[in-house]
């Protein structure tokens, strides 16, 4: 009888609390806009990725509630409306990750979502949020495989692909006369790792056709001890090691290979490499070639959005922003230029989901990382400006990142109907790099 | 007569799922949803419970949910076969005889050992899929849109049109597992849990009735695997992970082995408890689960079931006074 | 020819070792206690955490570097002797005597717990504590360079083995850990405080989980989620091993160790697949494990 009373009370309690909680939370105005945030909060993304971007998107949330952005981004929130954000955890995997989406869509009844850091994710949410008809902006991920296999009605990449990111750095080696005669390359064992290790190693065959591929290493993700892999890369003595790690898996790699002498005997290059610097400080290793998958950070232009933005985020938390809140920061420009269009178009009145999508396609704004164009995918994918730099000591004895050469958008990124593995494989036909 | 009736557990199945059916049409999508999810979650559990009344506990259905919803997957992808009914029915076919095949090699052990070597089992599975390429390894693939006897439902009815077929599987399993555990080899398996060796001494293969058992539970837990990808339209690999199968164990705790529709209780609730603290709750939905789990386990150790049970001798005590 | 066989066996033994250290206290805790411990992965964390929060403070003290050990063993200490009487006397002990799976269950949910309790503790960012690792300096193996913190791990984790091994088997109270192992019930009649017994071996248990953190926080960047594969990898050395036994621990970790190692260098494709292969083969030719002795029936 004791258990009968416990489990009733226990069962009763928490269907009373829920359905309480629920409840009260269902009260929405017309002037708001509700937007689902994903992105991870916990797991080991998290830190690196998931909450510096939700730093940077919250702060730049707040701002353009106040108001207090600059022109053109000065009105409040998402014209006029008032912007309620509700973040989810990004960790769990794909299919966790599609029913996220769907309590967010059917019972939040969001008005959009953006989000999405893993490329599964990226690849498992697109065909869903069509199904629903649920606007949605991918923010972060890397796989060129979402636009390039499908077309979405609802869905917006407000960042470049991953291509990108290792077209740059070949051109680069290339370009400054590294030695890349033999490369070598560790890369997680999963679809980013794969991909990166593709564009890169196919985008150095194709501008020195005769160098060879020494090693290639696919660790598993989050493997966190890499001394084996260390010692079969140095065995190797490839003249380039590429990396395209992230998150704990490359700051471990790093505080493991510096004291074996890696960073010294070889040069290695990094494709995502500048957002551990905030946290590694200067135990970052000197003389690597890294990229920030845009033009982000300590490689970001020297324009009046950037200054604004850049010191907006020091100020708050103390540490420079690395590409993740840039990358949100630009998603979420990005998506209240397409609504204030949408709402110009639509006679000032608040636009519905379809009206916004029209004005997302092929939209073109001014983001602190440069000027974002939303010209593959048929107007759903962005293509952005890139650049590349080296680590060195400055005279304080800080890391900083020198030699940085800038490339056009045009010039590391594949025109819109052929896919970025097809343009590397056939010679970059149609790039302009001036 | 009519007091026979009522009495039936066709019929008083059949009445329950028309009243799910009828509810399904004026509760919000979301929530439709949600009961479909805990319905294919449940369906697992249903088959942990049928071990468990074998006194075994696997933790590692993970294994047969990732083979069920592979399967379903793949058929949907490869060979154009999108319509539900079928892709439940054929999964839990093609699981149940992949645990044909494992039974014999699992029914040799108990406890702990059973647990552990179906753990190791999921994540070699786990190993396996990552690692190969041409089914999307660690992202998974998208299912095609499901069909319902050659109509496929628009976007605004696919989701309810599924919870129907849940429904219906559902009851249509709820009662063949209640006859079964009513039969011989059904009533074997307690005797199983309770002393196996006195089992084998009266004449009767305690072997034989943790195959069946094992073999019923990889089904369930097929059928539950197809149907939580029919339902998400999207399959991974970390349906064969160890969490996943650590929340099957937990649904079967929760519910106890006592009753049917309590694992379905357990199943949704665990559901809206996990899908409402990640909702308010972000930053810290792990610890509300794991307090939840912790709790549930210290106050209702043998489940929600055992209420079920209490109440319905009750009802029976007074029938008969 | 012989320096790459030097290699592949000196990273197999070095990462081995590693594996066994983690393993250690996984495997003692089945063998005493009969659970299988899933929050060893965040007594772990825990550990690492700790390390990573205590170094600073005794670098600050102006203590000489040399004794740093000393910081990392008294972390792993701290978080032993924390988390025990939490684990073991409040909530684990509900539970003997009910079924293992449902303790399996309950440590599952501790698990999920401590996750979240790292980040309440230390928020989201991460730690770095790559001073330990310099004061052994560098040592030239072959054509590479080796730290020599890496392969003082390999000392650690056989003293920590054999500590465990001789205070098992040479000492008095090992023998009586040795014979509530065997039959908790016998033993409770002839006097041994079987609670008693049961909470020292969950602290040793915590205390080589968290050791394990504690030493490999100077390899890493401690932060959210480090847990993780901990538990996948050290159940895999016990399932080798056999679930409870410590030469089964080492000889887990051996295989795995330079299975793995012999993958990277000659056949990296395999490599995120060998340790699920050993585990497999395991399981298909002595689902027990190596080391899994034979059980009485009881009627």
């Amino acid at each position: 009888m004791k258990t009968f009373r416990h489990c009733l009370i226990f069962v009763s309690s928490i269907l009373i609390s829920l359905f309480s909680v629920f409840g009260s939370a269902n009260a929405d105005g017309h002037k708001e806009f509700k937007l689902g945030v994903v992105t991870f909060l916990s797991g080991p993304a998290a830190e690196p990725f998931g909450v510096p971007a939700w730093n940077g998107g919250k702060l730049f949330i707040d701002l353009l509630n106040a108001g207090n952005a600059p022109a053109p981004y000065d009105k409040v929130g998402f014209g006029g409306m008032k912007i309620t954000a509700i973040p989810i955890d990004e960790s769990g995997g794909a299919t966790k990750q599609v029913q996220e989406f769907r309590n967010l869509v059917q019972r939040d009844k969001v008005d959009a979502v953006l989000g999405y850091v893993s490329s599964g994710d990226c690849m498992a949410i697109p065909s869903v949020a069509d199904e629903l008809k649920a606007l949605t902006v991918l923010y972060d991920c890397g796989t060129p495989r979402v636009f390039e296999d499908a077309s979405y009605k609802y869905v917006f990449r407000t960042a470049a692909h991953a291509a990108m990111d290792n077209i740059a750095i070949a051109r680069y080696l290339m370009g400054k006369g590294y030695d890349v005669s033999s490369i070598a390359g560790i890369n997680q064992n999963y679809a980013w790792g794969k991909d990166s290790w593709k564009d890169f190693n196919v985008s150095i065959k194709k501008l020195s056709p005769n160098s060879e591929i020494k090693n290639e290493l696919f660790p598993k993700i989050f493997a966190g001890q890499y001394g084996t892999e260390i010692s079969a890369l140095m065995n190797s003595k490839a003249k380039v090691v590429h990396s395209s790690l992230w998150g704990g898996d490359l700051q471990s790699f790093i505080l493991q290979a510096k004291p074996r002498g890696l960073f010294k005997r070889t040069q290695v290059v990094f494709s995502a490499g500048d957002h551990v610097m905030p946290g590694l400080g200067n135990k970052y290793p000197e003389g690597v070639i890294l990229g920030a998958r845009g033009q982000y950070g300590m490689m970001a232009p020297d324009t009046a959005l950037n200054r604004w933005f850049y010191k907006a985020y020091m100020d708050k938390y103390g540490v420079f922003p690395a590409q993740p809140p840039y990358r949100m920061v630009q998603g979420l420009m990005g998506l209240k230029m397409a609504i204030e269009k949408a709402m110009d178009n639509n006679g000032g009145k608040r636009p519905n989901k379809d009206q916004i999508a029209t004005a997302f396609t092929g939209l073109e704004w001014e983001a602190p990382g440069g000027l974002v164009q939303m010209k593959l995918g048929n107007g759903h994918q962005a293509i952005q400006p890139h650049a590349i730099g080296k680590t060195v000591k400055d005279k304080d004895g800080n890391i900083t990142i020198t030699d940085i050469v800038r490339y056009s958008a045009n010039c590391v990124n594949p025109p819109n109907g052929i896919k970025a593995v097809d343009w590397i494989e056939a010679g970059f036909p149609g790039s302009d790099c001036k | 007569m009519t007091h026979k009736f009522y009495n039936n557990l066709i019929v008083q199945s059949i009445f329950l799922m028309s009243v799910l059916i009828i509810v399904g049409l004026f509760i919000p999508n979301w929530l439709v949803f949600v009961i479909t999810k805990a319905i294919a979650y449940g369906l697992v559990a249903l088959g942990i419970v049928t071990l468990m009344r074998g006194g075994l506990v696997s933790f590692g259905q993970g294994f047969v949910f990732a083979i069920g919803g592979y399967t379903a997957g793949l058929l949907g992808t490869q060979a154009g076969l999108t319509d539900a009914v079928l892709l439940l029915f054929i999964s839990f076919l093609f699981t149940g005889f992949v645990g044909l095949i494992f039974g014999p090699l699992l029914a040799r052990y108990r406890d702990i050992f059973f647990a552990m070597l179906s753990l190791a089992f999921s994540m070699v599975l786990y190993g396996v899929l990552i690692k190969i390429d041409a089914i999307g390894g660690s992202d998974g693939f998208v299912l095609p849109e499901s069909t319902y006897f050659g109509i496929l439902p628009s976007s605004d009815y696919a989701d309810y049109a599924l919870y129907v077929v849940s429904i219906i599987l559902t009851g249509i399993v709820s009662v063949l597992l209640r006859y079964y555990y009513n039969s011989t080899p059904g009533l074997i398996a307690l005797a199983v849990r309770e002393n196996e060796l006195r089992v084998e001494y009266l004449g009767a293969s305690a072997f034989r009735v943790t195959v069946l058992n094992f073999t019923i539970a990889a089904g369930l837990g097929g059928m539950g695997g197809a149907l939580n990808g029919i339902a998400l339209g999207h399959i991974d690999p970390e349906f064969s992970y160890w969490t996943t199968s650590g929340e099957f164990v937990f649904i079967s705790i929760l519910a106890g082995y006592l009753s049917v529709p309590a694992v379905f209780l357990a199943a949704l609730l665990l559901e809206l408890v996990r899908s409402f603290s990640g909702r308010y709750f972000p930053d810290t939905w792990q610890l509300i689960l794991g307090v939840f789990l912790i709790l549930s386990i210290i106050y209702i150790p043998t489940g929600i079931g055992s209420f079920f049970k209490k109440f319905m001798d009750k009802l029976n005590k007074k029938k008969n006074e | 020819m012989f320096d790459e066989i030097l290699t592949i066996f000196l990273d197999g033994a070095i990462y081995a070792s590693w594996l066994f250290i983690v393993a250690l206290g996984l495997t003692f805790v089945f063998g005493v206690l009969k659970i299988l411990n899933i929050a060893h992965g965040g007594i772990y964390a825990l550990g690492a955490y700790s390390t990573a929060t205590l170094v600073p403070i005794f670098y600050s003290l102006g203590m000489p570097e040399e004794l740093v050990v000393l910081a990392m063993l008294f972390s792993a200490l701290a978080v032993a002797i924390v988390i025990t009487p939490i684990m073991e006397r409040v909530i684990l002990r509900r539970f003997y005597g009910q079924d293992e799976v449902l303790i399996v269950l309950v440590t599952y949910a501790i698990y999920l717990v401590l996750e979240d309790v790292q980040k309440i503790i230390w928020g989201m960012k991460s730690f770095y504590v790559s001073e330990p690792r310099e004061i052994l300096g560098a040592v030239e193996m072959g054509s590479l360079y080796y730290v020599g913190y890496d392969l003082a791990l390999i000392g650690l984790a056989i003293f920590c083995g054999l500590a465990l091994w001789l205070s098992l088997n040479k000492t008095k109270s090992g023998k009586i850990v040795l014979a509530v192992i065997h039959n908790p019930e016998i033993s409770g009649c002839m006097g041994v405080n079987i609670n008693k017994v049961y909470l020292a071996a969950f602290f040793v248990g915590a205390f080589f989980a968290a050791l394990a953190g504690s030493f490999t926080a100077p390899l890493i960047s401690v932060q959210v989620g480090i847990s993780v594969a901990v538990v996948i990898e050290s159940f895999a050395v016990v399932i080798i091993g056999g679930l409870g036994s410590i030469p089964g621990a080492v000889i887990g970790a051996l295989i795995i160790g330079m299975a793995r190692a012999a993958c990277v260098h000659k056949l990296p494709e395999a490599e995120i697949f060998i340790m699920y292969l050993c585990m497999a083969g395991m399981l298909i030719f002595r689902p027990k494990g190596l080391f899994q002795g034979a059980q009485a029936r009881k009627i």
